[in-house]
């Protein structure tokens, strides 16, 4: 199997994408966690802000990163040829 | 054609959800008419398993594409539903309100692990695995790594972890039959295996996908209902998911005015005197006390007869007393630790919306243990969530998308049905806490709402009410509340009719039942697959593999129905713990695999079993079950619980296979070509076809 430039360019940018949408996983996850007891006392909508994102919030954003990630990679296939057409 | 299927499908499946809500409703109008609800009970039980039965039926199969992974033509959405209905289990269902009632803030690391895990297997394994393509996830370790040796450990975690799982489920099937029929506890479990059978045993994941997806439909409904009703009574919004904020206001105004409460305080005091008065009796030895006290009730019988003018009821009193004395040692030393055990009843009300709440004396012991709690939140999440992108009977869904592509969209439907309950359930768990403080506590014993009374019948585990400070008054702190009831009382506290709870039940059977079905077929194909086809015999014939796998799904269903019979210990940690054990035996050999080259067959098998060993080292020296049993107890290792251990299992995973790799040959071309394979969904000329006759 012979990969071209092409290849190897949409694998990097499919690492970048991937490293990107992972540091937002993570901040929301750990970094939210970590100082739950600080952003407990910022009034959101009348949940504290870090019961808010732990029971909701970070929720939300996780179904966003994997909806973001399938439409921007559908998105890169196509752009580098590696895309399965329409009936795969 | 891809196209006209999907159309089909949502056809069918509108028309399925309008006959069941048709059915539910038909269901109410015969409640009404005054049927009897051991009835009503029996018709869900009946008629969700017999519809469970006509698809499995329908589903039937000989083809060992359609057997293993459903043809691999389920559409992105479906595969979603599918996959929601296999990864919320009875837990998930009936158990985790109940948690957040009870742990406040701290218990949502649940929520946060068993959602934000589906980040992972979007971004590191669900497309690279269905462009592999095969039917377990052994073969892509056996694939990547050669050999059939890590083959063999791949198979060996993922019975250990699925099992484990199973049996957790299978218990939550048997109470949920056992409570809405009056079944004895081990005959529902056999009624649930048959249930769990007849989906499974003829169509193998082909059945078990459609059953999932009508599973699904019925355990959202189930959990909805409530919830939106309970919030219309409460806030007049039927969004509870946008409005319980203002209702965590108004909880948490109420705890901090219990917390200071004078009858509130008078409880907990004698909680904590007798915890206190418990304590100092047990060191003074049991059989001391016992007879101390004894003689002591003794004693006051008969200076109460020897007094000059004898008081009758005083008499009476004391001798009644001298009665419920326990009979034995043994006996009263239970009753001691059962009250040196309470001592947690004399704590005042957890706030509800606070995380990582501390105790201790002095504010040292208070934000010491405060940040115990928050390292081991954070330990929890990251076990769950790891886990959660491990456990093979999800990443085995993934293999049945018609492409790469919709392997993607897949994982977003999956998290999307997850979310529909899990961002439902913390707003459950506030509404009914509101409920409570608001309808229950500071009201007389005698007018109690009619749900109360009739839990308290049922199981006093799930509810109890005593007048501990005999003021007439319910205080909070004389309430004990099991956290399964939270779900399954809702309909009653929201004032629905019974048909409701009939329905909410048929949900929480729907979870047990479609998380087991995921489960056996994962744990039979590793056997029949993994194990006999690619090992023991690869001549077989397909009718022969599949005639096998049928067969050892049976023994295996029996086996897992007989363990659970037993009722082994504790539930909740045996799920804690297969999601530890499957995050530190797969994750680190699966992600590296996919994502670097240069990982080899001999740190994919130390790596596997260095974290495997981690994490089952560390629970048998510090699990109080496996310590009472005789293992010499170690101290927690940073002050994390057994729970979290996938923590340390992960970390020494990935660093093995990562030095063994470095200092070792790099694998073979073959397994590079293949690596790159799977990172791209179609290149042209690529000969290598991993995915077989369905390529």
């Amino acid at each position: 199997m012979q990969l071209t430039d092409q290849h190897r360019d949409y694998w990097r940018k499919n690492l970048r994408i991937t490293a990107f949408l992972l540091s937002i996983w993570f901040i929301v996850t750990f970094v939210m966690a970590y100082f739950a007891r600080e952003l407990a006392t910022i009034n959101f909508f009348g949940w504290p802000f870090s019961f808010y994102m732990a029971a909701q919030g970070s929720l939300i954003v996780y179904v966003l990163i994997i909806g973001f990630y399938a439409v921007y990679m559908r998105k890169l296939d196509i752009e580098h040829g590696v895309d399965e057409g329409e009936e795969a | 054609m891809s196209q006209t299927f999907n159309q089909q499908l949502k056809k069918y499946y509108s028309i399925y959800t309008g006959g069941f809500i048709g059915f539910v409703v038909l269901l109410g109008i015969a409640e009404q008419m005054g049927t009897p609800r051991a009835y009503l009970g029996y018709a869900f039980l009946v008629a969700t398993i017999l519809l469970y039965a006509t698809i499995g039926i329908m589903s039937r199969t000989l083809d060992v594409a359609e057997y293993y992974v459903a043809g691999r033509k389920v559409p992105a959405m479906f595969n979603g539903m599918a996959t929601g209905a296999d990864w919320m289990s009875a837990a998930s269902f009936i158990g985790m309100a109940g948690g957040l009632y009870l742990q406040g803030f701290d218990g949502l690391a649940f929520i946060m692990g068993w959602t934000g895990g589906y980040c992972l297997v979007a971004l590191f394994l669900a497309p690279y695995l269905r462009k592999f393509g095969q039917f377990t996830i052994p073969d892509f370790l056996g694939a990547r790594y050669g050999g059939n040796f890590v083959r063999t450990i791949g198979v060996i975690a993922a019975i250990i972890c699925s099992f484990v799982y199973v049996v957790a489920q299978i218990y939550g099937v048997g109470l949920i039959t056992s409570r809405f029929t009056g079944l004895e506890f081990a005959v529902g479990v056999f009624v649930g295996l048959a249930g769990i059978l007849v989906c499974s045993f003829l169509g193998g994941m082909k059945a078990v996908t459609w059953t999932q997806v009508a599973q699904y439909i019925i355990l959202i409904v189930a959990y909805m209902i409530p919830v939106v009703w309970l919030s219309v009574k409460q806030t007049g919004i039927p969004i509870p998911q946008l409005v319980y904020g203002s209702v965590l206001e108004k909880v948490t105004a109420v705890e901090k005015k219990l917390t200071a409460d004078p009858k509130e305080l008078e409880v907990r005091k004698i909680f904590a005197d007798r915890a206190k008065t418990a304590g100092e009796k047990l060191t003074a030895g049991a059989e001391t006390s016992y007879n101390a006290d004894k003689a002591a009730l003794v004693a006051k019988v008969d200076e109460l007869k020897a007094a000059p003018t004898p008081d009758g009821a005083a008499i009476q009193a004391a001798e009644k007393a001298v009665d419920a004395f326990p009979k034995d040692v043994k006996a009263y030393e239970g009753q001691l630790k059962g009250q040196q055990g309470a001592a947690g009843r004399a704590a005042p009300p957890l706030p509800h919306g606070t995380p990582f709440v501390g105790t201790g004396k002095t504010d040292e012991d208070k934000q010491k243990s405060s940040d115990t709690k928050r390292n081991n939140f954070l330990a929890l999440v990251f076990s769950l969530m790891v886990g959660t992108a491990a456990l093979p009977h999800i990443l085995m869904r993934y293999y049945t998308t018609p492409s790469v592509h919709e392997a993607r969209v897949s994982v977003f439907w999956s998290l999307f049905f997850i979310f529909l309950l899990y961002f439902s359930a913390p707003a459950l768990a506030v509404l009914v806490k509101f409920d409570i403080y608001t309808n229950v506590v500071g009201k007389a014993f005698a007018d109690l709402p009619q749900w109360v009374n009739s839990w308290q019948a049922v199981d006093k585990t799930l509810l109890s009410i005593t007048d501990i400070n005999k003021d007439g008054i319910v205080q909070l702190a004389e309430i004990v509340i099991g956290q399964d009831i939270i779900v399954l009382a809702t309909p009653e506290i929201a004032g629905l009719p019974y048909v409701i709870s009939g329905l909410v039940a048929a949900g929480g059977l729907a979870a047990a039942l479609s998380t087991a079905d995921g489960l056996l077929l994962t744990i039979a194909n590793a056997l029949s697959h993994d194990v006999y086809y690619k090992m023991i015999n690869p001549d077989a014939t397909t009718a022969r593999r599949i005639t096998i796998s049928k067969v050892l799904l049976l023994v295996v269903a029996i086996v897992a129905a007989y363990v659970t019979a037993q009722k082994p210990g504790d539930i909740l940690f045996l799920v804690g713990a297969a999601f530890s054990l499957a995050a530190s035996a797969f994750f680190p050999a699966l992600v590296l695999g996919v994502f670097w080259k240069r990982a080899n067959k001999i740190a994919a098998i130390c790596g596997m079993l260095a974290g495997l060993g981690t994490v089952m080292y560390y629970m048998l020296r510090t699990y109080p079950f496996f310590t009472n049993l005789g293992v010499p107890k170690m101290p927690l290792w940073f002050d994390i619980l057994p729970i979290g251990s996938g923590v340390f299992g992960v970390a020494v995973g990935l660093l093995v296979m990562i030095v063994v790799s470095l200092i070792t040959k790099a694998p073979a071309q073959e397994v590079q070509d293949l690596v790159e394979h799977v990172r791209y969904p179609s290149i042209k000329g690529d000969k290598m076809n991993t995915a077989g006759q369905m390529g």
